[in-house]
């Protein structure tokens, strides 16, 4: 492999990038989609004649310099070539979150004045026409996927195949424009836009430039060195910064190979086919993999199950060892190679995760539990802690220094302080330029000097030098009593067990802690199918009395857990109710990539809180749900409300004493 | 059994491709083009012993058209779809397909006729895999012999390639990639149902017909279906013809329907002709005996 050129040899833009890997590494694969069953793959240079042909198409159509190209739909080489065609007209690519409603895809559309729309499919085609009534910018409709599109007006609107076609019949008339246009990009213009989903307010554009993509690039690639050779599975938004980051920015920069899973609900099949060797995906997704495998375990035969548990014990004692490298005994070492060849190696081929080399988890907190199971599986999983504002990186774990409850020390580059009220504060050259026509918020959270307000809590940790993080800034409150209130803290305990999905935990200026509880339908559904426990719906099932039990339980257990901590114990939950429905994007209670909006919730379900803290032992409530389709409709139910044992903290048991 | 026996015929004759003469087509409101008569049954009349099920029933099925039956429980539609496939040989009346008149056949003459259908009692193979049940609708379009295939041998390959490759497009067509490899005995049964459909489609009908394609669904199933079956139509060009209770789907679907009660037809038209048709209203909603 050639030795990759410095930035500074004109290598100041993807599509500059671009022209390198075609250079270089032209016969080796940059993407890969798998279409009818069978992995389709392309290869650097042919990417590239794909994606000219597409700018091409681009300026036939009339796209102009600094024009915003929106981008709605799954994750597909072609919707990533979009990004890049775009930029090589001068224009500045924003994808948008695919499962948002018309009425905030008409905010953003609007908002960033994209003339130009490049949909997945006919869903998203149909969302911007219905968002066109409120955004009044956009011009021409592109659509990747053909089906059920021959009967709309085509006046303004293409197939993206054709755009292609079009721009290769014309590449005489626009080669030069377009190296033209390539050519006048540098390190200080625009390389995407992205909209934060927010926890409050209106979504707001961050703005990257080159500067800000590459060098985050170049500095997160050789921090884990990454190869060409390297395999990702692109899976996660595009809308979100990190998908722009791993599928885009390292792609380019180390020439990587990007591969689409079929659809959605292929990943799981797909990741197993491709077998990536650098992986990244947000707890979530390693919990239901986790709970899948339990599910599993709990149906599998005698002999399985034994061998399961028993190796699992071993490994839970030596395996995160032998992952960082730590001496372990002879024996443990020759009895953990049995259970890799029995158990471990199996297992991790069936999640996918035989090949990787480097994975990451970020974007909330992830199980100590959780995470251990996977690092003592061999998987050498990492965690990470970044923003969009920061172009993904601000912290991350080196190899060796991995712990659940740190997100390690800061990237290369990146320069970190803690302010007096605990907020960290970041500076790097991956600091976003701006937010799009939003001077006012650009000037509060990015300050003269370039230092940029994270909005979490958190403090170095002494001896390792390690971040650790608690809360958001400004969730973290205060118990009536002048206890440290830290609701994540709590949830994230809660959430480590298999049956709760997500939990809100409240409390702030209240004299005790308490909680609402999603039930995670796989995981309890499962258990009501074993225990012959028959259920019409996620609200008759989340009611169980059974159900309420097992959930007691685990709240009783993070009591005792929260109850070690002595800065937190204050957190433990006194009462706690399961709400009769999954909180939801759709309905504004979470954002789109799942954090709890608590300022919704306490708002929508004000009459909940009310008797959480009354003393009522039920409660009648009516809540408005929004369908995907857009529709609204009400929910009834009664809800039961739970009271918890509490566990005294070592004070009070040595002042009872 | 059928009533009488069919007579095999040694040679099939191959049928015009052309509509029969003097059939023209028309365009739906929507924009859709409509072609000639593909099948037209005359004067149909069908009687298991002394019981009558079709009585002397005549309508045609357009190309490019949707047309649906319908009617009450005992009706007679789904004997009206067994003659319709052949699987019935009427005692009277004459089956005018593609332009000719169709002689009594077996049912893989039929099917390479050009008709496939799916059942309202879903008839899959539980054991096989989603992709192999698909697979079967091809199989009056290969060629290669058992010894081939067994062996692997010859046109065999060649041939389960092209034809893998078109059932990859109806997997990718009615979204059902993640399931490809899935037994169908584990399927839910709105899946099962998708998976008739697919391999219905596989055989590339010219007409395709669905026995109650959405019985037993809930309503976002149903919604699903009524979707792919505009998709086919739309995409394929393929004639349907279907049979369904839900009226909602009905009127919503279809571009002509048949109405049958006790084996008669009662009514036949547009979906607004046959809402407002006195004697429907009177056989669906019951008339008041006072």
């Amino acid at each position: 492999m050639k030795a990759v050129a410095a930035p500074d040899a004109g290598l100041r833009s993807i599509p500059a990038l671009l022209a390198r890997n075609a250079a270089t590494l032209g016969n080796r694969p940059a993407y890969r989609e798998k279409e009818f069953g069978i992995w389709q793959c392309w290869t650097w240079s042919q990417a590239q004649e794909e994606i000219r042909a597409l700018a091409m198409g681009f300026l036939a159509l009339g796209l102009n310099r600094g024009d915003h190209v929106a981008i709605i739909g799954r994750n597909r080489p072609a919707h990533y070539w979009s990004m890049v065609a775009a930029q090589m007209c001068g224009a500045v690519p924003v994808p948008l979150y695919q499962d948002a409603v018309a009425s905030e895809m008409a905010y953003v559309l609007g908002h960033s004045g994209a003339r130009f729309v490049v949909c997945g499919d006919q869903e998203q085609v149909d969302k911007v026409i219905e968002a066109e009534g409120e955004a009044h910018t956009v011009e021409q409709i592109i659509y990747t996927d053909k089906r059920g599109m021959r009967k709309y007006d085509h006046s303004r609107m293409n197939w993206l195949r054709d755009v292609q076609a079009e721009g290769r019949v014309a590449h005489q008339r626009f080669e030069a424009e377009l190296d033209a246009r390539i050519a006048e990009l540098d390190y200080d213009s625009t390389c995407v836009m992205l909209y934060t989903s927010g926890t409050t307010g209106k979504p707001k554009g961050v703005v990257l430039s080159s500067r800000n993509v590459i060098e985050t690039a170049r500095n997160s690639s050789e921090f884990d060195k990454l190869k060409p050779t390297e395999e990702v599975l692109a899976y996660l938004p595009m809308a979100w910064v990190g998908d722009f980051i791993f599928s885009v920015g390292q792609a380019y920069w180390t020439g990587f190979c990007v591969n689409c899973p079929e659809g959605a609900h292929t990943m799981m099949t797909d990741l197993r086919e491709i077998g990536p060797t650098y992986f990244f995906a947000p707890p979530r997704v390693f919990e239901g993999q986790l709970t899948n495998v339990m599910i599993r375990m709990e149906d599998a035969g005698r002999v399985k199950k034994w061998l399961f548990d028993h190796y699992m014990r071993l490994a839970r004692r030596v395996g995160t060892a032998l992952t960082d490298g730590r001496p372990v005994g002879a024996v443990d070492r020759l009895r953990y190679g049995l259970g890799n060849l029995l158990v471990f190696g199996p297992l991790k081929n069936t999640l996918g995760y035989s090949r990787i080399r480097v994975g990451y988890t970020a974007g909330e907190a992830i199980g100590p539990e959780i995470f251990d199971f996977y690092r003592s599986l061999g998987i050498n999983l990492k965690q990470l802690y970044g923003q969009t504002e920061a172009t993904v990186f601000i912290t991350q774990q080196p190899d060796g220094q991995v712990r659940a409850d740190t997100v390690g020390v800061a990237s290369p580059g990146v320069e970190l302080k803690i302010a007096e009220n605990g907020e960290v504060f970041y500076r790097s050259p991956g600091t976003f330029v701006e937010y799009y026509k939003n001077p006012e918020s650009t000037a509060s959270t990015k300050d003269r000097e370039g230092w940029v307000a994270t909005g979490d809590a958190g403090f170095f940790e002494p001896g390792s030098g390690h971040l650790r993080i608690i809360d958001r800034a400004k969730d973290v409150g205060r118990m009536a009593d002048g206890s440290l209130f830290a609701p994540k803290y709590v949830e994230n305990k809660l959430k480590f067990y298999p049956n709760i999905l997500e939990a809100v935990v409240l409390g702030n200026g209240r004299d005790y802690c308490t909680a609402f509880i999603n039930i995670d339908l796989t995981a309890v559904g499962n258990w009501a199918e074993r225990n012959n426990i028959a259920y019409a719906s996620y609200q008759e099932l989340a009611g169980h009395p059974q159900v309420y039990e097992t959930i007691r339980r685990h709240v009783e257990e993070v009591n005792a857990s929260v109850a070690q901590d002595p800065m937190l114990s204050g957190c433990q939950i006194h009462r706690f109710l399961i709400l009769h429905k999954e909180l939801d994007a759709d309905d504004g209670e979470m954002t789109r990539t799942r954090k709890v909006k608590r300022g919704v919730i306490a708002e929508k379900y004000a009459d909940l809180i009310a008797a959480l803290y009354d003393g009522r032992t039920s409660v009648y409530t009516e809540t408005e749900v929004t369908y995907e389709d857009g529709r609204k409709g009400r929910l009834k139910a009664t809800l039961r409300i739970e009271d918890v044992r509490t566990t005294p903290t070592s004070a009070q048991r040595m002042a009872a004493e | 059994m059928s009533p009488t026996s069919p007579t095999i015929l040694s040679e099939l004759a191959p049928p015009p491709a052309a509509p029969a003469p003097g059939t023209d087509g028309y365009i739906t409101a929507d924009g859709r083009k409509i072609g000639g008569v593909l099948m037209d049954l005359r004067h149909i009349t069908l009687r298991f012993g002394g019981v009558t099920a079709i009585k002397d029933i005549s309508f045609d099925i357009r190309e490019g058209e949707i047309r649906a039956i319908i009617g009450p429980n005992g009706a007679g539609k789904s004997s009206m779809m067994n003659v319709m496939s052949g699987f019935y040989v009427p005692q009277e009346g004459e089956v005018w397909f593609r332009g000719a008149k169709r002689p009594p056949m077996r049912p893989y003459q039929v099917a390479r006729q050009g008709l496939a259908r799916t059942f309202q009692n879903i008839a899959l193979f539980d054991g096989m895999s989603v992709l192999d049940n698909i697979m079967t609708g091809r199989l009056t379009m290969m060629k290669s012999s058992l010894l081939e295939q067994a062996l692997w041998w010859g046109r065999a390959e060649a041939e389960e390639t092209r034809h893998r490759e078109q059932v990859e497009k109806i997997i990718d067509f009615l979204e059902i990639q993640n399931i490809r490899k899935t037994p169908v005995g584990r399927l839910p049964y709105g899946l099962k149902k998708r998976v008739e459909l697919a391999r219905a489609l596989a055989a590339e009908p010219k007409l395709l017909m669905l026995d109650e394609p959405m019985a037993g669904m809930n309503v976002e199933e149903k919604e699903d279906m009524s979707r792919f079956i505009l998709d086919v139509n739309d995409e394929f060009g393929t004639t349907i013809a279907l049979i369904e209770h839900d009226m909602g789907v009905v009127m919503d679907l279809s571009d002509r329907v048949v109405v049958m009660d006790y084996g008669r037809k009662i009514g036949d038209g547009t979906p607004d002709e046959v809402r407002n048709n006195q004697e429907v209203i009177d056989a669906y909603l019951g008339v008041a005996h006072d």
